[in-house]
């Protein structure tokens, strides 16, 4: 995305301390990016742990990916990526100004949000019930657990999964934010800055599951 | 702005009245000041649990009063845990960034403000918001883990290990935020002319610092995360009893904090840099060098997290390389401190009291940067580690370093800050009393580590009473010191005398504007022609 | 040598007993000395200089001196050099200190909240109390029931944690009789400053006869313990113990110190964590030629002792 298009002319939306909205767009910019590197550092010490015990105990975590269901983890991957392309359209077209389809973009990436919420909520009740709790409540004998401590691959899948989770809702929550100043008229072609950031933090989260599924259900 | 709303009188401070106008400023001067305040009082409160600690290391357990005014083991331990987690995570971690840092860095720059400054009143409220929650440990089980939380104690202790980590968690967040401001603000606000190489040294160790803040928090906020996962759910990371590993717990964590360390100290350098060239009137020694050894210093130091952990059981290997790396570490930290002391040659030296706490931070940090190099010898640490050794050596360090450094900024900045004068006398009895009385509580330390005596002991034998006696007497010293600092203060801000534009007679430009500074810092956008430092 | 024993005697380091702590002080002392010089060049030059050049004027001229790339070089260079050397002498004792002497003398150390148990190879077991002949090789191995501890004997200079889950190991030779403090350095709760043990270094008469004495208490040896336990959970029933003749399981016979043919190709010494790990967690290094998953695992269903009790009974197979 070029910042040529951007003229001085429009400078309403230039906060006090910026000279011009090139410089508010590229110090936003930056500071998504960069917080964008935090998160990326953060669930990246998650995937060291992984690799560690992944490499002590292979066999256990093949044992803990089997009781996954890989096909709605699939189905997840697909519907986030799906969700990732109409955040992107959604930010071209309000550089188009064609806002009403901008605002449709943006419900439909929060309508994936919250499929790939209820279908993560799915597997983790149905988890429950099969007695795969995390770590020590791991119920061994209505699991027939083979390794004794099958509970730390589902420490892991809950902790990634629900740090992951979280990160969804957040990002749902931001679209939301997004939606409804969409629609107020907030953005047009000379302004889109939130609308960007977000996005960027979007597509990061998705970034991360489709880390995250292979390393939890395909493995062994 | 057309007009000189400073001209009228009008800054930063009497532009808005009321406490709700402070609570919702986002004027980076203002938050500057709110962070002073919440600084001031975490200080206080750690260290009355510093001189409480002191107090009961007076005499072994076997003297009766003295030797027991923390009634067990128990309350010692809380004690010396929120000592250790308020002074690390509520005073010298934000302090000189989140008060000096916050106020300076955009005036050194010639910009209006931080480049987000709503993030940046968002992250005083994430601290207060982290720390309400730290403190209300306090009310719940208390917390006596220590600051290192090292599994598996932590798990396995009943205290409230999961509200301080999450409180832990919230402030991270805050100095994350805090960083990243810096890093976009050095990045994109610079005034015309302020070119990367032209910005004073204070803003180089800033930036570096907001470079070790962004990455190293996330690993240290994951960690902890992971900390009240396994106390809540008992997931099996740390814990050896379902395979997981403790010492695990030790390598993050040290990934995190040891860089912290110099989130630490490299503030302080910076504040230094400024003080000894403004009061040596004289450009600085090695300009580029003390720069990039900064950025130098932030790059190594992640990969020396294992020389806390030599006698953990990490391999004899691992243990060579980390004290390798150590020691290459040590030599961009001994270039500056050989800088600092060129710039004084030939200047003209004055002895005002901001220049006594440089003087006095330069004393100390040679004595706490040999002692480090003794300890990143392997087996030399062997001895010390976990002895009162490595406890004199880091209060020399945090301590002697960049609360030496933070007073010494406080002073120099003072007259900007408030527009007032301090009492110079108060201002130079309280470094007299603060530098005596903390050589003579931490200095025996060195020798008690010597002998032997490890750290965090309720109790010790009798052949290391006499030594911790003179150390306890000492901190006497420092609270009195202290207090007078804070008498100076609160004196000069009711009745100092009006203080000119440039006291000093420094060359940055925070003292091209009025003091105190106009809502927007400068009414007339500076242009930069010259480098920091230029006295000529 | 003289000023280098003065800085010697002026550390404050307690007794030397072992040859190990009188190296570890050499370097102590050179180190002191070298600190003190550069303090005295540092902190005795800012005061020459503050002093010399003292403000005399508000219109002083000074010196405009932005670098000097030859000396900025000089003193990147000279502390790196001293660093290195230093790093390397480091290294050398470091080296002797973690490098475990063949046919020490074991013993095992279990830290507790807030004691440290002992227990010789026959069985006798003591609290708070090491005792050692002197002039012998002797080795630790350590572990910890709760959290970790760490043994710390400051006259021998030495100090290894004591972590749940995994053995670490310290040695040391002592060369003076006497007792010694043992601390306890890592942090483990209320009375972790009374984790005080003695280390006694006594002849050799006297320690064969506290081991006597120690016997008649009527404790078995600790590899006669691991031989019950052994048959106790049917370990019998598939590793063969007496002939390299594979039953279900690999044989033990003769396979502890020696090299391990993995599944994968790898090599293993079968050392203790070797031993421990298979007991924990059967399928994670499995032998080469034998199925997964058949061995259950013991984790949580034998405590420290008896895993002691079965690692030593596997070295005592020879």
């Amino acid at each position: 995305m070029s910042t040529d298009n951007i003229t001085h002319t429009h400078s309403a939306h230039v906060s006090h301390h910026f000279k011009d909205a090139t410089q508010e767009y590229d110090s936003g910019k930056q500071g998504i990016w960069l917080f964008m590197v935090t998160e990326i550092l953060m669930f990246g010490a998650v995937l060291v742990g992984y690799g560690i015990f992944h490499h002590l105990y292979p066999a256990m975590f093949s044992e803990g990916a089997k009781q996954l269901d890989w096909k709605l983890g699939f189905i997840n991957t697909l519907v986030l990526i799906f969700s990732s392309f109409t955040m992107a359209i959604s930010i071209q077209l309000i550089q188009r100004n064609q806002i009403k389809k901008a605002a449709m973009a943006l419900a439909v990436t929060i309508l994936c949000g919250a499929i790939f919420m209820v279908i993560k909520y799915f597997e983790w009740t149905h988890k429950f019930h099969m007695g795969f709790y995390p770590g020590r409540f791991l119920d061994m004998a209505k699991t027939h657990a083979e390794h004794a401590n099958l509970g730390m691959y589902f420490g892991f899948y809950y902790c990634m999964t629900g740090l992951h989770g979280l990160h969804v809702l957040i990002g749902m929550g931001l679209i939301t934010w997004l939606l409804i100043r969409t629609i107020r008229g907030d953005f047009h072609s000379q302004y889109w800055i939130p609308v960007e950031g977000v996005g960027i933090f979007w597509h990061i989260v998705d970034l991360i599951w489709i880390f995250l599924f292979p390393l939890l259900y395909l493995v062994g | 702005m057309g007009h000189s709303s400073s001209a009228h009188g009008e800054n930063y401070i009497n532009c808005e009245k009321g406490l709700w106008s402070w609570l919702t400023t986002v004027d980076h001067k203002r938050i500057g000041l709110m962070y002073m305040i919440t600084v001031m009082f975490f200080f206080f409160v750690g260290g009355v649990m510093a001189l409480l600690l002191r107090l009961e290391l007076f005499a072994p357990n076997t003297v009766q009063g003295v030797g027991q005014v923390l009634k067990n083991g128990d309350v010692y331990n809380q004690v010396l845990t929120y000592h250790g987690a308020i002074m690390v995570f509520m005073v010298i971690v934000p302090g000189i960034p989140a008060i000096l840092g916050n106020f300076f860095l955009p005036i050194h720059l010639g910009a209006k403000d931080v480049a987000f400054p709503k993030i940046n009143l968002a992250s005083w409220y994430c601290f207060m918001f982290g720390a309400a929650l730290a403190i209300a440990t306090f009310f719940t089980h208390k917390i006596d883990t220590g600051w290192t939380f090292y599994t598996p104690y932590s798990i396995r202790t009943g205290t409230s290990t999961v509200l301080m980590v999450l409180g832990a968690f919230v402030m991270g967040m805050s100095s994350v935020l805090t960083g990243l401001n810096f890093i976009v603000t050095v990045h994109k606000l610079r005034a015309p002319g302020m070119t990367m190489h032209r910005m004073p040294l204070f803003v180089w160790a800033l930036y570096s610092t907001a470079i070790l803040q962004m990455l190293a928090t996330p690993v240290l906020a994951i960690t902890l995360l992971l900390l009240a996962a396994e106390k809540l759910f008992g997931v099996g990371i740390f814990d050896p009893a379902l395979g997981g590993d403790p010492v695990l717990f030790q390598h993050f964590f040290w990934f995190y904090s040891h860089p912290a360390v110099y989130i630490m100290i490299l503030p302080a350098m910076g504040v230094v840099s400024e003080l000894i060239a403004a009061f040596s009137r004289k450009v600085i020694f090695g300009y580029t060098a003390i720069a990039y050894s900064s950025l130098g210093i932030a790059a190594v130091s992640f990969f020396v997290w294992g020389h806390h952990m030599f006698v953990s059981g990490q391999s004899a290997t691992a243990g060579i390389i980390f004290s390798f790396i150590t020691m290459l570490v040590g030599v961009p930290t001994a270039i500056k401190m050989f800088n600092w002391v060129a710039t004084i040659y030939k200047g003209s030296v004055s002895f005002d009291s901001p220049m006594l706490f440089a003087l006095g931070f330069l004393f100390l940090f040679a004595i706490g940067g040999v002692t480090g190099i003794m300890l990143a010898v392997l087996p030399i640490d062997v001895h010390f580690h976990d002895t009162y050794f490595v406890v004199a050596h880091f209060h020399y360090v945090m301590v002697g370093g960049t609360l030496m450094a933070l007073m010494g900024g406080f002073y120099y900045w003072f007259p900007k800050m408030f527009g007032k004068m301090f009492s110079e006398t108060l201002a130079r009895l309280s470094f007299v009393f603060i530098f005596i009385g903390f050589n003579v509580t931490f200095f025996p330390q060195f020798i008690l580590g010597a002998m032997g005596m490890p750290r965090r002991y309720f109790d010790y034998i009798p052949n290391y009473e006499a030594l911790n006696k003179i150390s306890t007497v000492g901190s006497w010293l420092i609270l009195t010191g202290f207090l007078i600092g804070l008498y100076a203060i609160v004196q000069g801000i009711r009745k100092g005398e009006k203080a000119p534009m440039n006291p000093w007679g420094a060359k940055t430009l925070e003292w091209q504007t009025s003091s105190p500074p106009p809502h927007f810092n400068f009414d007339v956008e500076p242009v930069v022609t010259a480098g920091p430092y230029e006295y000529r | 040598m003289m000023w280098f024993n003065f800085a010697k005697a002026q550390s404050f380091m307690p007794t030397q007993g072992t040859e190990i702590a009188k190296q570890v002080d050499n370097l102590y002392g050179f180190l002191l000395i070298t600190s003190f010089i550069a303090c005295v060049l540092v902190i005795g030059g800012m005061i020459y200089f503050v002093l010399k050049y003292k403000r005399k004027s508000d219109n002083d001229k000074t010196a405009y001196i932005s670098h000097n790339t030859a000396l900025e070089f000089l003193w990147s260079f000279i502390p790196l050099v001293i660093f290195l050397a230093v790093f390397a002498w480091g290294w050398y004792i470091y080296h002797g200190m973690r490098t475990m002497p063949k046919d020490a003398l074991e013993i095992n150390v279990l830290g507790k909240q807030w004691a440290w148990e002992i227990e010789y190879k026959n069985g006798f077991k003591a609290v708070n109390e090491v005792v050692v002949p002197v002039n012998t090789d002797v080795k630790l191995l350590l572990t910890s029931q709760d959290v970790i501890h760490s043994f710390f004997v400051p006259s021998f200079r030495i100090k290894q944690d004591a972590v749940p889950g995994r053995y670490t190991a310290l040695w040391f030779r002592a060369e003076k009789l006497g007792e010694f403090h043992v601390f306890c350095a890592e942090y483990c709760g209320t009375s972790h400053s009374g984790m005080i043990g003695k280390l006694r270094v006594v002849t050799r008469e006297e320690f064969d006869k506290y081991m006597e004495e120690g016997q008649e208490e009527g404790q078995l040896p600790i590899a006669k313990r691991g031989e019950k336990l052994f048959a106790l959970k049917a370990c019998a029933s598939c590793h063969s113990v007496d002939s390299p003749a594979v039953k279900v399981g690999p044989s033990l016979f003769q396979v502890f110190g020696h090299e391990v043919v993995l599944e994968d190709g790898s090599k293993v010494t079968a050392d203790e964590n070797y031993i421990r790990e298979s007991i924990l967690q059967p399928n994670a290094k499995v032998v080469k030629g034998f199925p997964h998953g058949v061995m259950p695992t013991f984790q949580g269903q034998i405590n420290e002792n008896e895993l002691n009790a079965l690692v030593e009974y596997v070295k005592s197979l020879k």
